[in-house]
């Protein structure tokens, strides 16, 4: 069974913000949504590292744990996705997600919250795959075309690895035996550190 | 013809007013919106999950340049 995770190499990661540009323009995501981020740890020091950030898809998400109308599912591949026409905009999930993924549009008057927007691991959202209503509320739906999300496809140094765990974590082992450092993967332990792998049927999610 | 017209105004102005259920009501602890479809429902697998999660490991290989030098 494929389990769907990121892996970001902060050896690699050099910046350049490819993966941000990547995601904005494949979604065509708003002005002021993020779903995905660089953040530079000692910036401009000797040895700073530079992590891409997005939604882990976590085995045990607090997102879905926190949500007051359950519009959070999790599909057969481990995604973590959501129903919009559900969310309330309400911003539990944005203090619960440990790497702050869930963003809001605030085209309100009064600075009001929109629905939560997030990084879907290009696995679109609950409506007919590749329809044009799919890619409105939640942009493009790669696995549904046996891509992989574009933000690791981009990644020019390949810090960023996006598929099956076993995939991923395979190319990332032979790289840190063969650099002989840099073993670390940041985030993997809150994300996918916590009890089994869920087997949730699709679209039914829980908690 | 006042007494048709009377009522028939009085009725049309409350006919907004019909008191109706307007709470949704959730069942705590399940997902509540729509059903998703699987990525491989689609064509060209068809629903052939296997076929499917072979080709995303294959593309997923070539994330790793050591096998793509060698």
């Amino acid at each position: 069974m494929a389990r769907m995770k990121f892996l970001c190499d902060s050896e690699r990661c050099i910046e350049c913000n490819g993966c941000v540009t990547a995601c904005k323009n494949e979604h065509e995501v708003p002005w002021g949504i993020n779903r995905r981020r660089v953040v530079t740890i000692g910036d401009g020091q000797p040895g700073e590292k530079s992590v891409s950030v997005a939604c882990m898809h976590c085995t045990d998400a607090p997102c879905m744990a926190v949500c007051p109308v359950d519009c959070f599912y999790r599909t057969e591949e481990g995604v973590v996705l959501h129903d919009k026409d559900m969310c309330i905009g309400c911003g539990y999930c944005f203090y619960a997600c440990p790497f702050g993924a869930p963003q809001y549009p605030q085209n309100g008057a009064f600075g009001q919250r929109g629905k939560m927007d997030k990084c879907t691991f290009c696995a679109g959202g609950p409506e007919a795959d590749n329809s044009q209503e799919e890619f409105e509320k939640y942009g493009r739906n790669r696995l549904a075309e046996g891509k992989l999300p574009l933000c690791a496809e981009m990644c020019s140094t390949k810090a960023l690895l996006a598929g099956d765990a076993d995939v991923v974590a395979d190319i990332f082992r032979q790289r840190s035996l063969t650099r002989g450092k840099g073993g670390e993967l940041w985030g993997w332990g809150t994300a996918y550190g916590k009890g089994d792998f869920p087997k949730d049927e699709p679209g039914k999610g829980g908690k | 013809m006042k007494t048709l017209l009377i009522p028939a105004a009085v009725a049309f102005a409350l006919s907004a007013c019909g008191e109706y259920p307007q709470t949704v009501h959730y069942k705590q602890g399940e997902y509540q919106g729509k059903t998703d479809a699987r990525p491989y429902d689609g064509p060209p697998w068809n629903g052939d999950k296997a076929q499917w999660e072979k080709d995303i490991r294959a593309r997923g290989q070539n994330q790793n340049e050591y096998k793509r030098a060698s």
